[in-house]
């Protein structure tokens, strides 16, 4: 496996960069990058709109959410790469067609998450800040939001995990990503998939397990920061988190 | 000056407001009381538009409040409304909930809304808890805060649902000496409550109100002491006797 990683390590980093385009793991990480956010601000005025009094608003993104949820993201993918080049006259590059599907087919996922989120304040809230004289979209991002996406975070998280694994469904158009140059390498190297590829999984595990933490460590320190508001005197000193 | 005319609200088929006429002069401090689902809070939420009408019209100076077109933020930020359950923003210190508002919605300089801010605490005693977060205060000192924060967008009206309601009772007395403060100062105010000691000492007058319509509007003295409609005689007697009709 040593002689397999020496061999393979920096085409398994960045593809055929510096000779050819980027690829590999930095290819990886900039498309989940990118996708989260671009799709986080998209997820939260999807999720807006689903939750405005306005139809006009409302029912078009709703329809939209329920023809997306439908579709396995391979469709969504497939209509981008094949659809799409149709209607603009242009044919997209495989990093740009799986950015737009995995920025919709998130954003939608993510606009579920943020109406959940808004649904969980309670309605006082909005009605004193409309009562303050403040307009709807100042009340939202003023008094809702701050408070909805806080308690959104292990769900935005679960969906950003997700996202990073996505990625990989890049494959299938030919997007040179880390799964794609995984699978070149065992058709050069042919006998030792179970190597590459374990080695390929332990990739995506180490990414998401890192984004996972990381989330872990923020929510800690808001709900500490939550505690310290509710017990300001509280003579303990704050619980360390188990690590 | 504030005026009802006909006024009529149905929540699905619940007729919630039934042909309520009222006129509210300015400078006057008018104590609505009932029994529960009687349409006191209905009455006043629609005095600021947190709830639609049906049929009939409420103007304030001559305007009407409920016509197509009208600026309701704007309106809105004129009329101070307290809730029963305070509402404070639990993600701002106190002091931020009192600047919210005026910052974002008057372009006052955030020094100069923080200098008010800390002058209307400590109004209503609290200029010491400014940093403090909401969840850190008692009911009661939420419930101050929620006035200092209606009281920064300077409206000449402010609107009062059942504010010591979610109180304890120990708490009721400072929210009350509060209001009381703003009644010195000639505000236009209409309290929602059940606090009938307050209704005698600062209301100019009471409205009774049961089933959607107000069926007594009386001086403190003449409600208390002389009610005329049964309904009021009979609310009366049982918050006074409270276990007189069980028994």
């Amino acid at each position: 496996m040593i002689e397999l990683v020496q061999t393979y390590w920096l085409y398994f980093l960045v593809g055929q960069y510096p000779k050819g385009p980027l690829g590999g793991l930095a290819l990886t990480v900039l498309l989940a990058a990118l996708a989260l956010v671009l799709a986080l601000p998209l997820g939260v005025a999807l999720g807006l709109a689903r939750t405005s009094p306005r139809r006009a608003l409302r029912w078009p993104v709703t329809a939209l959410v329920f023809v997306v949820r439908g579709l396995p993201l391979l469709m969504v993918i497939f209509w981008a790469y094949f659809f799409l080049p149709s209607v603009t006259g242009r044919k997209t590059d495989q990093f740009t067609t799986m950015l737009i599907a995995l920025v919709v087919f998130d954003g939608v996922y993510l606009a579920e998450i943020v109406r959940a989120g808004i649904l969980a304040i309670p309605k006082g809230q909005f009605e004193s800040a409309l009562s303050l004289g403040l307009s709807t979209p100042r009340t939202m991002r003023l008094v809702i939001l701050p408070q909805a996406l806080r308690h959104m975070l292990p769900s935005l998280v679960n969906q950003f995990v997700a996202t990073i694994k996505e990625t990989s469904l890049g494959y299938i158009i030919g997007l040179t990503e880390v799964s794609f140059i995984a699978a070149q390498i065992n058709t050069q190297v042919f006998t030792r998939a179970t190597e590459v590829y374990l080695l390929l999984g332990l990739t995506y595990f180490v990414l998401c397990f890192g984004l996972s933490r990381f989330a872990f460590r923020l929510e800690q320190r808001l709900s500490r920061r939550e505690a310290a508001r509710l017990a300001p005197a509280a003579s303990h000193p704050p619980l360390k988190a188990v690590a | 000056m504030i005026r009802f005319e006909k006024v009529n609200k149905w929540f699905g088929p619940y007729h919630a407001l039934v042909d309520v006429t009222e006129t509210i002069t300015q400078g006057e401090v008018v104590v609505v009381c009932g029994p529960s689902g009687s349409g006191k809070s209905t009455l006043i939420r629609t005095l600021n538009r947190l709830e639609p009408i049906q049929s009939g019209s409420i103007s304030i100076d001559g305007q009407d409040i409920h016509r197509r077109g009208l600026d309701v933020n704007a309106f809105r930020s004129r009329i101070g409304f307290l809730f029963q359950q305070f509402n404070l923003f639990p993600h701002l210190s106190v002091l931020d909930n009192c600047t919210l508002a005026p910052v974002s919605l008057k372009r006052v300089p955030p020094a100069q809304a923080r200098e008010h801010a800390l002058a209307l605490l400590d109004r209503v005693g609290l200029a010491h808890k400014a940093q403090a977060w909401p969840s850190e205060l008692s009911g009661g000192q939420q419930q101050r805060v929620a006035i200092a924060r209606a009281l920064a967008m300077q409206p000449p009206i402010m609107l009062f649902d059942e504010p010591t309601s979610a109180l304890d009772p120990e708490m009721v007395g400072e929210v009350l000496l509060v209001i009381r403060d703003l009644v010195r100062d000639g505000m236009t105010l209409v309290v929602v409550t059940h606090e009938m000691g307050f209704a005698r000492d600062v209301a100019h007058r009471v409205l009774f109100m049961d089933e959607g319509r107000v069926l007594e509007r009386a001086s403190p003295d003449d409600f208390f002491n002389r009610p005329q409609h049964p309904r009021a005689q009979q609310f009366l007697s049982d918050i006074r006797s409270p276990f007189a009709r069980a028994a």
